[in-house]
């Protein structure tokens, strides 16, 4: 610690586990350009290229390099990998070798099982008799326990996503902490939290001490690890290039022990700065070499894998691992956190070209420095790789402003916070229950009782929407008991002890909650309400069609008599939600976000009211429908901005596809313009925007010639995936969304 | 009321910034590469009230920033130039910045009086030469002038718009002609030459009008840079929308 304390400035930081004290104490806002900025060096160049081969042996592979069959991974499991270690200067692998993936068999062994057999693997002998005989595991704890009517939910498309076989992820580590503290002093700090959780001893103390307990031991294999690649982590981290190295060996820890859908990053960023700042005032690194450790470290990251079944492809599409990391934002003492390493983490999308991860994601103040928001602007123009999330609403709402985005869009305070991942439901599925008596519009299936039959067929909005509350409240029941149960068994077989270490003891929760299918939602009631709908019925009395007679004003196009039917309706569901007991005494949030289920909920919704035949992809996230806003792309971020963020805390994903000459006839006019709307919409207490500059027949290219664009990097809902990597459901459904087009 | 053909939100060609873009539905013309033909009969529309469209452009506010605000386009806009008074009134007082993307063939009291509110005139000249005019649009271009002329005695800040079409519009006589008219014009920021192209074209096939300028090519990039350098010797500003 005595070096360190010579380095940096005193705080309570030095006294506690306080990362953001330190950062706040030490940063180093930057307010000038980018012209600072350095390209690639030819050892990192070398060292991509290898990455890059590396990838193109695993896209002719079916999606993968290699499988350890025999290995269960766990934090020091595997021998020290490399890409080419005399070219690198951050060092680490999740296995021993290159995209090699890694068996996480406590999430379910029959997922594992499977994911090898589609590659024409076996899972070892021994692995297989461990988990069928001996360990149990967090799926076969859920499916213990679901009740037959979660069952149904799930299987027939109401609920989708759910992780009951694969890890929940969200969790945000503070992997700042390795390097700012070292694992002995980490162990230290939960040695001590662990000797003051005396009894009585309930159920819910019991749990800690065990959670606890667990956390220490994983930070002592961390220390294993490290020492398979020559580190000492058990003291801080003393230079630019220890800081980076150790947050990654943190990080690197977590994706080895779990497989979580979504495992961000957080927002080390500005906390890496304060280290390079050091470094380069003394003279003892140049900026090209900063920007080095920061492509070595994002190269890294780009090159994390979990093994999935191919059915996951469905949900969570181009495989993705949303090593999100969140970039800039403001200080509550109103500095801005824009330091020149944000701008290095930007850059990387230049000297190692665009890529969908790590998920970049700005958090945007409409105060931060113009010469950093026109760099944003330009960089989202040249590679469709950022997201946006607003800084103001979310540091005033949530009064924190030390915080990482969990997967796509939400928030978690670093550290102190943490998330259950809630997979979503499918609301405009639901709104079908309510005009087919609580049956299940394609099977049949009784789902719910107490709806009553609708007295005609030509729908009234009153009765409908009676109806529909109704359906609302059995659907969230059932939600609601599907999650308690799903985090009941994952804390008891697949805990995050590795990420956990790097919480602090007993964080505050959230249940992320989701919805899908909010602006059918909100056009079918539209339309019901404002123009004549007649329900269409086969043999068995279900909604098969609908026929519209009349206009109707659909979401999108900033008219209140709509988007109001949106805001009411997933105001409403929050609200039902919130009352309803979650395990471990966790908060209830929701979000409005698909990730790319939204194709595969179009495949399980039968025809809807506002006109959708069965089958057709839902929009995105909280996007209007594809094609119905006409009137261009502010009067739909309008529309989006009126949902209310109080009513979705877990995050609003919206996806915004734009043509590059729309944004302006040369270069600066588009920056201009990009930074104009960005400010304008987030003043408007919108959330999230993904922002893709790029023309319909670019992707329409792509789809014939894959191999021509393997970094081609389009944002989706809350991510970004690389575009051939997408099914070809997938990529029809992305180029028929709304391009905001000139014309 | 207004009779609106419809609103683009992020308009970003037709003046500075971010503009709501009102097309009004009616013209005069009837240009062969028209763009919009659907907004050429004055059937049609529909009627939309000045509290309307301030309404909108209050919701659209923060995303004009310092520059941006309304245009309204068409259609020929100043063919309802009675109507639009009442809506200019209302949005300047709320502080609008108002363009109004005109053929330039209408010039009457209530034109006269609209101009008070509207801050920038982007003004399409089709044809110098009248004979090519006609040929174009189906007039004269004598009305437009007049305007000009207007325009530059109440020392209104114009945009000249040129659309560059292949053989019809692209005679660097013709060119040289607008720049020895218009050249002096003080009240001229600039000029934007607008290459042709036929994006419009199926709208013909939809509203059963052949489509003259089949087979006519888009601009080269030569030909426009050509223009460009032309168009440079007269006036101080000349970009390529």
């Amino acid at each position: 610690m005595s070096k360190i304390k010579d380095m940096f400035r005193d705080g309570l930081w030095n006294n506690e586990v306080n990362v953001r004290n330190f950062v706040q104490m030490n940063i180093t806002p930057y307010e000038g350009d980018s012209t600072f900025l350095c390209g690639p060096t030819e050892r990192t160049q070398k060292l991509w290229e290898l990455c890059k081969e590396a990838i193109k042996e695993e896209t002719e592979n079916n999606g993968v390099r290699a499988i350890d069959t025999e290995t269960v991974s766990t934090i020091a499991a595997f021998d020290a990998g490399y890409i080419d270690k005399d070219l690198e200067l951050i060092v680490g692998l999740q296995t021993d070798q290159l995209l090699k993936r890694a068996m996480k068999p406590y999430g379910g062994i029959a997922v594992v099982e499977k994911a090898c057999k589609e590659q024409g693997l076996e899972v070892s002998d021994r692995v297989k008799d461990i988990f069928r005989n001996y360990a149990k595991t967090h799926n076969d704890g859920v499916f213990d326990v679901y009740t037959e009517e979660i069952r149904k939910f799930r299987s027939l498309g109401f609920l989708t996503g759910l992780p009951d076989n694969y890890a929940r992820g969200r969790i945000i580590g503070d992997y700042r902490r390795l390097a700012l503290y070292g694992i002995d002093r980490l162990i230290e700090a939960k040695k001590e939290d662990l000797r003051g959780l005396l009894g009585p001893m309930t159920d819910d103390k019991i749990r800690l001490r065990e959670e606890v307990a667990e956390q220490i031991k994983a930070l002592a294999q961390m220390k294993d690890l490290g020492a398979k690649y020559g580190l000492d982590l058990s003291r801080p981290a003393e230079s630019a290039q220890e800081a980076v190295q150790w947050v990654y060996m943190a990080y690197l820890a977590a994706v080895k022990e779990q497989d979580g859908a979504a495992m961000s990053l957080g927002n080390v960023s500005s906390f890496l700065d304060i280290y390079m700042e050091y470094d380069l005032q003394k003279g003892i690194i140049t900026e090209e070499r900063a920007q080095e450790f920061v492509d070595q470290f994002v190269m890294k990251l780009r090159m994390v894998r979990h093994l999935r079944m191919n059915a996951y492809n469905e949900i969570f599409a181009g495989d993705p691992t949303w090593v999100t990391e969140a970039i800039g934002g403001r200080l509550m003492d109103g500095r801005h956190k824009i330091t020149k390493t944000s701008f290095r983490f930007l850059q990387t999308l230049y000297n190692l070209g665009p890529s969908p991860e790590p998920n970049m994601t700005v958090l945007w103040s409409n105060t931060l420095p113009e010469n950093f928001k026109n760099y944003c602007a330009q960089v989202s123009i040249d590679t469709s790789s950022i997201q946006y999330e607003n800084d103001d609403l979310m540091q005033s709402t949530r009064q924190s402003d030390d915080y990482g985005i969990a997967c796509c869009v939400s928030f978690q305070e670093i550290g102190k916070h943490i998330q259950f991942f809630g997979a979503r439901t499918n609301l405009a599925k639901t709104l079908l229950l309510a005009i087919n008596g609580g049956r299940c519009e394609m099977s049949g299936k009784q789902m719910i009782e107490g709806i009553p039959a609708l007295t005609s067929d030509e729908l009234n909005f009153d009765e409908v929407m009676a109806n529909y509350k109704i359906a609302m409240k059995e659907v969230a029941r059932v939600y609601n008991e599907s999650m308690n149960i799903i985090h009941y068994m994952h804390d008891k077989y697949y805990y995050e002890k590795a990420q956990m270490a790097f919480v602090d003891t007993n964080p505050r929760i959230n249940l992320a909650y989701g919805i899908a299918g909010l602006s059918i939602v909100a056009d079918s009631l539209s339309a019901i309400k404002h123009a004549k709908v007649k329900v269409v019925r086969n043999d068995e009395g279900l909604s098969t069609d609908f026929k519209i007679d009349g206009e109707f004003p659909c979401y999108g196009n900033d008219d209140d008599r709509v988007d109001n039917l949106a805001v009411e309706v997933s105001g409403y569901f929050n609200s039902i939600l919130s009352q309803l007991g979650v395990y471990k005494n966790a908060e209830p949030t929701m979000s409005i976000l698909t990730i790319t289920s939204n194709v595969v909920y179009g495949l399980k919704t039968g025809a809807t009211p506002d006109g959708r035949a069965h089958g057709v992809p839902f929009a995105p996230g909280a996007n209007p429908m594809h094609g119905r806003d006409k009137n261009g792309a502010i009067a739909s971020l309008n529309s989006v901005a009126k949902l209310d963020y109080k009513n979705a805390l877990d995050g609003i994903s919206n996806t915004f596809s734009i043509v590059p000459k729309s944004l302006g006839a040369d270069e600066d006019v588009r920056r201009e313009n990009l930074v104009t709307m960005m400010d304008a919409y987030f003043s408007k207490e919108a959330h999230h925007l993904n922002v893709n500059v790029l023309n319909r027949e670019l992707l329409e290219d792509a789809m014939e010639n894959p191999g021509e664009y393997p970094q081609l990097t389009i944002r989706v809902s809350g991510y970004a995936v690389n575009f051939v990597k997408l099914t070809r459901e997938q990529q029809l459904e992305v180029i028929s969304r709304s391009f905001f087009d000139r014309m | 009321m207004l009779n609106v053909h419809s609103f683009e939100s992020l308009g970003t060609y037709d003046g500075p910034g971010i503009r709501l873009v009102v097309f009004l539905q009616g013209c005069n013309f009837k240009c062969l590469y028209c763009a919009n033909p659907d907004t050429i009969e004055c059937k049609g529309g529909t009627p939309t009230s000045a509290e309307e469209i301030v309404s909108m452009a209050k919701n659209q506010q923060p995303f004009f920033g310092k520059k941006g605000g309304l245009t309204f386009s068409g259609g020929e806009p100043l063919l309802q130039a009675k109507e639009l008074i009442p809506v200019l009134k209302a949005l300047k007082a709320e502080g609008f910045h108002i363009c109004v993307d005109t053929n330039g063939s209408v010039l009457n009291d209530f034109v006269k009086e609209a101009l008070e509110y509207i801050d920038i005139v982007l003004l399409d000249i089709k044809q110098m030469n009248d004979e090519r005019h006609r040929a174009l649009v189906g007039q004269g271009n004598d009305k437009t002038l007049k305007l000009a002329q207007y325009l530059n005695e109440i020392n209104k800040p114009v945009w000249l718009r040129y659309v560059l079409v292949p053989d019809y519009s692209d005679d660097p006589q013709d060119l040289q002609q607008l720049g020895d008219h218009f050249g002096g014009f003080e009240n001229i920021e600039k000029l934007e030459i607008q290459p042709y192209h036929h994006l419009g074209a199926h709208k013909y096939d939809h509203l059963g009008w052949k489509y003259q300028l089949e087979g006519v090519p888009s601009n080269t990039a030569e030909q426009l840079d050509a223009a460009y350098k032309l168009f440079k010797q007269y006036f101080k500003e000349v970009i390529i929308n």
